[in-house]
């Protein structure tokens, strides 16, 4: 997992390590039964040490990295900015996606909704070249194969933006 | 948004326009407030989930419902206040419009269905015949211009519609969900096809939730409750992204 997830996930406010871990359980569902607690707080050592984050020991309880309290430094808050702004797709890493417009929305840093169009016009572009790309090949070319499973691939990833931007949507008008 | 020198240049113009239904609690507004401006010659894709109110925003724009507020402009023609008659001409001879499920007539052969709205608009039934046996050629079909639909592929169906479409050199070509029904290589079919009306200069405004259509469009917009959201000029790539896709590179 990327470290500007964890990053992201403190976003919204410094907390102690098993608040951490949980949010990104609850964020991951089944997926976050997978999430090994040494690999969060390895990460949350590295970005210590890289400045972004800093941590402090509670007082009255034992020093476990479960029990210290992480928060972004200025730095790290910049990290996350730039992180939610950026656009990545050619190996589709949903949960990484996924993990962003949560991220992005428990913090009210940026708007999910607005993730999800510029990803959408980044993906557009894409479907875009291949589109052309088939329609120049002749019908039948083995070419042609390919291409159209790059167009199905972008097509499905099209598909679930949308989901994400209907849900994202709902949440939103929801008093 | 656009300056007057846009507007002057564009075929296709709405300012302020409003679709609502019921009243009160139940007040839906299916189109809000939306200033659309089309280029002649221009292909727009309005892309959104359904119940976006993207086909309703289609018909008003091609005169088959009346807006609740708002201005559309076809040419220098206003025709949201237009009578029911000149709604109706408008529509005949303005317009062409391609729907999802093709709408052709069953019992007329490929020719015939594409020479009606000639007939319609009152052309000669030799020049009539004339252009539609032109546009059959123009849209690869003119070796079937004698089948019945049922005896066509929907892929040729579709392209039976969109001859028809043209018929009486539409200002605009208006399409709802134009793919909806075909499989993949009966949706390159119609792809290719608007790709060459594009190039042919005709303006196109394509309504859908399919993203190839969408990736094939100069502009694309997107809709959500009735209103755009997000504008997007998709110029051209480059290839090198697409080999990552297919797995040639690490």
């Amino acid at each position: 997992m990327r470290q500007e997830v964890v990053l992201a996930m403190l976003a919204k406010e410094p907390s102690y390590g098993y608040e951490l871990r949980a949010r990104l359980r609850e964020a991951l569902g089944p997926l976050g039964d997978a999430l090994n607690a040494g690999q969060v707080y390895v990460t949350l050592t590295r970005l210590e040490k890289a400045g972004l984050v800093t941590s402090t020991r509670a007082e009255g309880l034992p020093d476990r990295p479960d029990r210290r309290v992480y928060g972004l430094t200025p730095d790290g808050q910049q990290r996350v900015t730039r992180w939610l702004g950026e656009v990545s797709w050619p190996k589709p890493d949903l949960t990484e996606f996924h993990l962003k417009l949560i991220a992005a929305a428990a913090a009210g840093l940026a708007d999910p909704l607005s993730i999800v169009d510029t990803q959408r016009r980044e993906l557009l572009r894409r479907l875009r070249d291949a589109q052309r790309a088939a329609m120049a090949v002749p019908d039948g070319a083995d070419a042609a194969l390919l291409l159209e499973g790059i167009v199905l691939r972008l097509q499905a990833d099209v598909r679930w933006l949308e989901a994400c931007e209907k849900q994202w949507t709902d949440r939103r008008s929801r008093p | 948004m656009s300056d007057i020198a846009d507007t002057s240049t564009s075929v296709l113009r709405t300012r302020g326009l409003c679709k609502r239904y019921g009243q009160g609690e139940s007040l839906v507004r299916a189109v809000d407030d939306v200033d659309l401006d089309v280029a002649a010659g221009e292909t727009v894709a309005v892309m959104g989930p359904s119940g976006c109110g993207k086909s309703t925003l289609l018909h008003l724009l091609g005169g088959l419902d009346r807006p609740s507020d708002g201005e559309v402009w076809l040419g220098e023609r206003r025709i949201d206040q237009s009578g029911e008659k000149a709604l109706a001409r408008m529509r005949r001879t303005a317009v062409g419009f391609v729907f999802q499920a093709f709408h052709l007539m069953d019992e007329l052969t490929a020719v015939e269905n594409v020479e009606l709205p000639a007939l319609l608009a009152r052309r000669s039934p030799r020049a009539a015949r004339h252009r539609a046996t032109e546009l059959l050629e123009q849209v690869g079909l003119a070796d079937r211009a004698g089948f019945l639909p049922a005896a066509l592929s929907g892929g040729q169906r579709q392209r039976v519609a969109v001859a028809r479409a043209l018929s009486n050199d539409p200002l605009v070509v208006f399409a709802d969900e134009p793919t909806g029904n075909l499989d993949s290589a009966a949706t390159l079919e119609v792809l290719r096809l608007f790709e060459s009306l594009h190039e042919a200069g005709q303006t196109l405004v394509v309504v859908t939730h399919d993203s190839r259509i969408a990736a094939t469009a100069d502009r694309l917009i997107s809709m959500r409750d009735g209103a755009f959201v997000d504008e997007t000029r998709l110029t051209g790539g480059t290839l090198r992204q697409l080999g990552s896709l297919a797995g040639f590179e690490g």
